[in-house]
């Protein structure tokens, strides 16, 4: 190997190319998410418990609460980016083949965010209409 | 250059059907599963909420299919999968912490997670079926 005679050490090369290409970052996001969910879902539960059964008009009267709406928006938006990397790491681990991989990838993102635009659209029409 | 007989001596990753099956190693695959199921489920909550904000006539037409015996079983799956994850993330939050590793810990820990996991399931479903 040639690269002996270059005035550059391994770390010059080795850096930005970890098997994450981004340190620890992802795993705290993951941990950051994951406790806001965890606090999160105990007031989305009570809710669900709450709505279950309920007619139309207290469901949107529940949802149009600006309180419930905020904490929802949260819950939801926490929960999205939360998944979203979690089932990247999936992918990392699982889909192999590089082409395979980019595409699965990129439904991942395209997936997480269509189902965090929509719920998120949902609830801000349901609170500002309320 | 890279040395075939090198590269087929490298060690592999034990495979998963070699294990001997432990409880730890079964609730770290259902912790995936569970965030698999809940991944998929968020399509019921974006659903339900765009029916909402739709009218009346989405909201009565989604709600019936959820109120339906088949929806009802995969909502509580979810509630499910919800519980058992959250639980097994504060599980992965005290080995963050740097507590839980030894072999009985860690075993408690993954009953823990598993009964705790389905009782508290029964308590919301009971819940749920007192408050309707």
């Amino acid at each position: 190997m040639s690269k002996s005679f270059r005035f550059q050490t391994s770390l010059k090369h080795a850096r930005g190319f970890g098997s994450g290409k981004s340190g620890t970052g992802h795993f705290w996001q993951q941990r950051v998410t994951g406790v806001a969910a965890l606090l999160l879902s105990l007031v989305y539960v009570v809710l669900l418990v709450k709505l279950q059964g309920d007619d139309y008009g207290t469901v949107m009267a529940t949802l149009g609460n600006p309180f419930v709406a905020v904490l929802m928006l949260a819950f939801l938006g926490v929960s999205v980016w939360h998944m979203k990397i979690g089932m990247q790491v999936i992918i990392e681990d699982y889909v192999n083949q590089p082409l395979l991989r980019v595409l699965a990838l990129m439904a991942n993102s395209f997936f997480s965010a269509l189902v965090g635009i929509a719920s998120a659209a949902a609830l801000i029409k349901i609170t500002f209409g309320a | 250059m890279a040395d075939a007989r090198l590269a087929a001596s490298r060690p592999l990753s034990p495979h998963l059907q070699v294990f001997r099956f432990l409880l730890t190693m079964a609730m770290s695959i259902v912790h995936r599963m569970t965030g698999g199921f809940l991944y998929v489920g968020t399509v019921f909550v974006a659903v339900w909420l765009v029916a909402a904000a739709s009218g009346p006539d989405w909201f009565a037409r989604v709600d019936g299919v959820y109120q339906s015996w088949i929806g009802r079983l995969i909502l509580l799956g979810l509630v499910w999968s919800l519980i058992h994850h959250a639980i097994g993330g504060v599980r992965h939050f005290i080995w963050d912490l740097g507590y839980g590793f030894d072999k009985t810990t860690a075993d408690r820990m993954a009953l823990f997670n598993l009964v705790a996991g389905i009782v508290l399931t029964g308590v919301v479903a009971i819940a749920a079926f007192v408050f309707a």
